[in-house]
């Protein structure tokens, strides 16, 4: 039996915005820290939304807002875009794997698809084609979904972020990890094929160790993938 | 005077920053897929690449957890037991959650 031929659909958009659901706590949470965050930085509201809706990429803005400056210079400005670009590099990996199934969309689509691009979208978009789904429009509707919450959410935090509760009483502050660990079990397929996750747990936690920053994501997961292409 | 009277960054510096992450970052996003549309997939490659998202999950929150502590493990531990045993991604989070709120509430 072989695979279904890629398409897009209208129905499959609106289920990839259903199955986005889930994603929804970690999206709002994140992008109320970082709207409160930035307020309190002394950003514009423009400034703000600028960074939720053209870089869309929750931890570099957050890395972003440790060094943005008041006053800029070349230099600054060159550092916090060589900043974003390291913070955002693991993103070319989900770009590679996402290849085999846009290869047959119209360019223009696939630039917005991959605009919209996230971990969680991805994770989602990777289990529904992990399952046999080749309809991109899933992949767009799950990316479009969480654009839009993204950006809400970044707008009720940069003016009311100050008034969120104690997110810490409800597990909030790490919604993100608990949502990531629903994804690690539909991807499970034994123990030999996630091999390679261990060495990437490993890698991160070493390097969380020894480097500060954001480095350990993208050294595990390249990690991850080394192990992957050794291990037959 | 202003040495650069029509473009200084005082007024655009933000504005520039802005633009500058948000052009590398959607380099990023669209490299992967430049990339391998001009290589041939070996069997080595794909191998690699589907060990991508479990690694990648790993690598994002392993450290982030460790460094939450006792709580934050056994609220993965009861996450990923949740999914396992229902397969409905909101019921594995708010099992997370509440686990690691309640185990907070009692001081763990």
């Amino acid at each position: 039996m072989s695979a279904p031929l890629p398409s897009f659909s209208a129905a499959g958009f609106r289920h990839g915005a259903r199955i986005a659901l889930p994603a929804f706590p970690g999206f709002i949470m994140f992008a109320l820290a970082f709207g409160a965050a930035a307020a309190q930085k002394g950003l514009s509201l423009g400034q703000a939304m600028g960074l939720s809706a053209f870089v869309y990429a929750g931890a570099s803005q957050m890395v972003g807002l440790e060094i943005w400056q008041q006053a800029w210079s070349p230099a600054t400005i060159l550092t916090i875009v060589t900043v974003t670009a390291v913070v955002n590099a693991r993103m070319i990996l989900l770009g590679a794997t996402l290849q085999p199934w846009l290869k047959h969309e119209p360019i223009p689509r696939t630039a917005l698809n991959l605009f919209l691009l996230t971990e969680a979208g991805w994770l989602l978009g990777t289990r529904y084609h992990g399952n046999g789904g080749r309809d991109v429009g899933v992949l767009l509707g799950t990316a479009v979904v969480l654009y839009g919450v993204w950006l809400l959410a970044t707008l009720a935090g940069y003016f009311a972020g100050a008034l969120v509760p104690e997110p810490r009483r409800f597990g909030l502050d790490l919604v993100m990890p608990i949502f990531f660990s629903v994804m690690l079990v539909p991807l499970w397929k034994g123990a030999r094929p996630a091999l390679p996750w261990l060495v990437a747990g490993i890698v991160s936690l070493a390097v969380h160790a020894l480097v500060p920053g954001y480095l350990f994501i993208i050294a595990g997961a390249l990690a991850g993938v080394a192990a992957g292409m050794l291990i037959e | 005077m202003n040495a650069l009277p029509s473009f200084d960054l005082a007024t655009w510096g933000a504005a520039l920053a802005i633009a500058g992450m948000s052009a590398v970052t959607f380099l990023c996003r669209i490299a992967g897929v430049v990339v391998m549309s001009r290589v041939r997939l070996t069997p080595r490659m794909e191998r690699g690449l589907r060990a991508l998202p479990g690694s990648i999950i790993m690598a994002t929150i392993l450290p982030v957890i460790i460094d939450n502590g006792i709580p934050a493990i056994l609220a993965m531990a009861a996450t990923i037991i949740a999914m396992m045993a229902t397969r409905i991604d909101l019921v594995a989070l708010l099992v997370g959650l509440g686990t690691l709120s309640v185990l907070r509430a009692f001081g763990v």
